[in-house]
């Protein structure tokens, strides 16, 4: 993966899989304490607690398409090269919550990346899902529901392709707004 | 508008929109739409699976296709990433390998809009990942 916007959409496909109906994920960076940490939040099934222990070996998948499981060992390598780690913490019944941590500055952290973009394109998909974004930076905060935008507007499904547009704008014009280092794809 | 910053003004220019438009409702005729699934596990998304859906979605919509877009997780062909499953009104379904902005566009143009099967299918005795897993 070339962006952290892209190991946080492959983590997301997890919630998916464990057929959660909230996901929410939270980025905080903060230059003061050179941080960042993501945290992605599902209420799906849950792992046991022996899964757990083993899920950041690449061994390890409950698929049966393939032999190894890659998205949790990857992220864990993108965060431990940038001087950061991850944890998760799981229930059965319960959901999961995923969180890894990165040094802000660190010259091998890799760039967020397409936030906006990596959101929009699963609330396409994905119209059942109740999508929750949060992005704290030393500057402010920025919050978005997929569900309050639905109710708002009125509408079912995010199929409109200029709204989607208008959303993507939205949202970096507000993470612009706080200084976040993800907004139009930097 | 200058700028949208908040769900009152995506509203806005929601009503702008259809103001100037005649509305165009799109109430997806389930006889006649065509189903696109892109398949986004860490294979598909390392090998570009957000553009190429990202493309589709644009794409359909420019091309005045009526269709969906959904994903699925991985279904087995992680050699052959990104991979689109494309369902024609009334067809089995077919899944298509390596697909980039090229293919992409060769497979709304020759096989969603002509119904012509083009290079680059992945035989299979075929099964969702929901029918996997
Ligand atoms: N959010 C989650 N909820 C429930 N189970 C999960 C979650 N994330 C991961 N898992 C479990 O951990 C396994 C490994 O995940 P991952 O490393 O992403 O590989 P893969 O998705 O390719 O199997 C998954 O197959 C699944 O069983
Ligand atoms: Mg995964």
């Amino acid at each position: 993966m070339i962006t952290l916007a892209l190991n946080i959409l492959d983590i997301v496909q997890n919630s998916i899989s464990a057929m959660a109906t909230e996901i929410a994920v939270e980025v905080t960076e903060s230059a003061a304490v050179d941080l960042m940490k993501i945290t992605v939040k599902d209420n799906g099934r849950g792992m046991s607690q022996d899964l757990l222990s083993r899920v950041t070996d690449p061994f390890v998948t409950t698929r049966k398409t393939r032999r190894i499981g890659l998205g949790i060992p990857l992220l864990k390598y993108h965060a431990n090269l940038a001087g950061g780690d991850l944890e998760i913490q799981s229930g059965e019944g319960i959901g999961t919550t995923l969180s890894a941590t990165l040094k802000l500055q660190h010259p091998d952290r890799q760039p967020l990346g397409d936030l906006a973009g990596m959101m929009t394109i699963l609330m396409t998909a994905n119209p059942g899902i109740d999508f929750l974004y949060t992005h704290k930076t030393d500057m402010g905060e920025y919050c978005f529901s997929s569900r309050e935008v639905m109710e708002y507007l009125g509408i079912t499904d995010f199929s409109d392709v200029s709204l989607l547009t208008d959303i993507r704008e939205m949202m970096n014009n507000n993470l612009e707004d706080i200084g976040a280092s993800g907004f139009n794809g930097e | 508008m200058s700028q949208i910053k908040s769900l009152a003004d995506l509203r806005k220019k929601r009503e702008e929109i259809k103001a100037e438009m005649d509305t165009r409702i799109k109430a997806i005729d389930p006889e006649n739409h065509v189903q696109i699934k892109v398949a986004m596990a860490t294979c598909g998304i390392a090998a570009g699976a957000k553009e190429i859906m990202e493309f589709f979605v644009e794409q359909l919509d420019r091309r005045n296709i009526q269709g969906v877009v959904t994903q699925t997780g991985c279904m087995g062909y992680c050699y052959a990433e990104p991979t689109v499953e494309i369902t024609l009104p009334g067809r089995e379904p077919v899944v298509y390998g390596f697909v980039d902005l090229k293919r992409a566009d060769q497979i709304i143009e020759k096989y969603i809009k002509e119904g012509e099967l083009i290079d680059g299918i992945i035989p299979v005795n075929y099964e969702t990942i929901d029918s996997k897993e």
